[in-house]
């Protein structure tokens, strides 16, 4: 974890109450694409946690959805404004286990960091498969960035006003090796159900630190008491309790 | 002897800053960010008897200058505390730890207080009747006279270690809890706990945090947490230690020359894991421009006249 200051190159609407933003800091401390930023915002105490969606160098983009006041806040800042950031947070995917045809299932504002993770496996050579989830037609990004890194892209919308109707599990291929998701938590439920193959999952919980200090973020899972922020986000499939 | 020094119970402390328990972990996680032995000591995460899970999340709520918490002592429990966490610590700290007990009845303070004693690290046991966020222990002990001295003299029965008594601020006198705990032996008394407070999630129309309730820190405490070390320091005899809100080398002082004679740092090392480091680094500087050679000397300081 560092302590750094960004500069805000780039803040945008892309969709509907979603923005992204393109910073520029040091970014040594990324090490795997899964892992998130803890984001200072004047006025707010707790610091906002957001997942990266790309890195090049030191460029950093992140995309997030305006769902309360520090989210609102971010979608006003403007070029040139400077950022306390905490980066390298998480543990971030584990690409080790991809195989060769490794399948993506993204929902909404869980869809930006399998961008990253797309980004490697095709660096690595893996034929890459993503099924990107939205409500409608309007709400739908980065399927266009997804093909152009050469992934074979599903859209499904749940209203079926584009690409096949229904949820990311109605858009699963037969055929895959591993899988990695990231989405909401029913969507987390479906895939886990649905799946046929081990795989990895991101989850997301309101936090204190961050880092790991205050317990704020913690969850039960097979192997003992996990710490979404420190000891995931990325949790195994096999070691997956759900709550309910 | 360096003029951040002071004394907490017979203990020279080279600095009056002590992260707060719940913030800082057991120190190790903090230590790969920066050198923790620039610090006083610091209180680790509250541990009880047994291991504990805590609450159902969400845990965590903002609020206007500050947070809500309702993590609920999720903690490995005092046998893992002592054979698992401590051994790592003393890795990386090497000068005495103050130990937070929390417990769910007297026998629960007394069983993690006696194992606690023994470890040589463990400077201070600072006792928690004051957590808002767990049923049918915690604060309940610390919003009566009667039971607030119960735990502390049954404690001070098994250790030779100083006693620190952490208080709640969740109760019409806390003056009064705080004699109650010097009358029955307690070597010093920290306060404040977090006050408890909710929040309502609008699109829900339900409580935010699963616990319902929570207990606030942050910025938005300090005033309180200072009337309260006020009123406190003039009541007892014993060392008082001062928390809430604490994020600044002013707020250090201040805190200081309401009657304190060290300064637990809570909910600003979640929002800056360097807090500490930088309020250590700040603080010279601050007492020069306010013509404080020497930081006990001011203990209490605003008390005279």
């Amino acid at each position: 974890m560092k302590d750094q200051t960004f500069t805000v190159k780039e803040n945008r609407q892309i969709a509907p109450l979603t923005f992204l933003m393109r910073m520029e800091g040091d970014c040594s401390e990324i090490t795997a694409p899964g892992q998130f930023i803890n984001i200072q915002i004047d006025g707010l105490f707790l610091r906002r946690p957001i997942s990266v969606c790309d890195l090049e160098g030191n460029t950093l983009t992140i995309i997030y959805k305006t769902v309360g006041k520090g989210t609102k806040a971010m979608s006003l800042m403007k070029e040139g404004q400077e950022l306390d950031i905490l980066t390298g947070l998480g543990n971030g995917y584990d690409l080790s286990k991809a195989g060769d045809r490794p399948l993506l299932l993204g929902g909404g504002v869980g869809v930006p960091p399998l961008y990253l993770l797309a980004k490697r496996l095709r660096a690595e050579g893996k034929q890459v498969s993503a099924v990107l989830g939205f409500n409608k037609a309007e709400e739908v990004f980065f399927a266009d960035e997804f093909r152009e890194l050469g992934c074979s892209v599903t859209v499904t919308t749940a209203d079926g006003s584009t690409g096949t109707k229904g949820f990311v599990t109605d858009g699963m291929p037969e055929d895959y090796s591993y899988f990695y998701t990231c989405g909401p938590e029913p969507m987390l439920k479906a895939v886990f159900r649905a799946s046929q193959t081990s795989g990895q999952f991101s989850f997301e919980e309101r936090m204190g630190c961050g880092f790991g200090a205050c317990m704020g973020c913690s969850c039960r899972t097979v192997t003992g008491y996990k710490r979404i922020c420190k000891d995931g986000p990325v949790l195994e499939k096999e070691e997956i309790l759900w709550e309910d | 002897m360096g003029r951040l020094s002071t004394e907490l119970c017979g203990i020279e402390l080279d600095s009056p800053l002590i992260p707060a328990s719940g913030t800082f972990g057991y120190g190790y996680e903090f230590a790969e960010l920066y050198d923790i032995n620039i610090l006083g000591t610091f209180s680790f995460k509250g541990t009880t008897r047994d291991p504990r899970f805590g609450n159902a999340t969400p845990r965590i709520a903002e609020t206007p200058s500050g947070m809500l918490n309702a993590v609920g002592l999720q903690n490995p429990g005092t046998d893992a505390v002592i054979s698992t966490e401590l051994p790592k610590l003393a890795k990386v700290f090497r000068k005495p730890v103050m130990a937070n007990v929390s417990g769910f009845s007297v026998d629960d303070y007394v069983e993690s207080c006696a194992k606690l004693d023994k470890e040589a690290q463990v400077g201070w046991l600072e006792v928690n009747i004051s957590c808002p966020n767990v049923h049918g222990g915690g604060m309940s002990f610390g919003t009566s006279p009667e039971s607030a001295a119960e735990v502390t003299r049954e404690v001070k029965k098994v250790t030779a270690k100083p006693v620190i008594m952490k208080l709640s601020p969740n109760v019409t006198d806390i003056a009064q809890i705080a004699r109650a705990c010097e009358a029955a032996g307690a070597d010093g008394i920290s306060l404040i706990n977090t006050l408890m407070g909710m929040r309502i999630d609008l699109r829900r129309r339900a409580p935010l945090l699963a616990n319902r309730t929570g207990g606030l820190s942050g910025p938005a405490v300090f005033p309180v947490a200072l009337r309260m070390v006020w009123d406190v320091y003039e009541a007892v005899s014993i060392p008082v230690v001062g928390m809430g809100g604490v994020s600044s080398a002013e707020d250090v002082i201040e805190m200081m020359l309401a009657g304190a004679c060290a300064v637990e740092i809570g909910s600003a090392n979640l929002r800056d894991p360097f807090a500490c480091k930088k309020i250590t680094e700040e603080l010279p500087g601050v007492m020069d421009s306010l013509g404080i050679t020497d930081i006990k000397e001011i203990i209490g300081g605003a008390h005279n006249g």
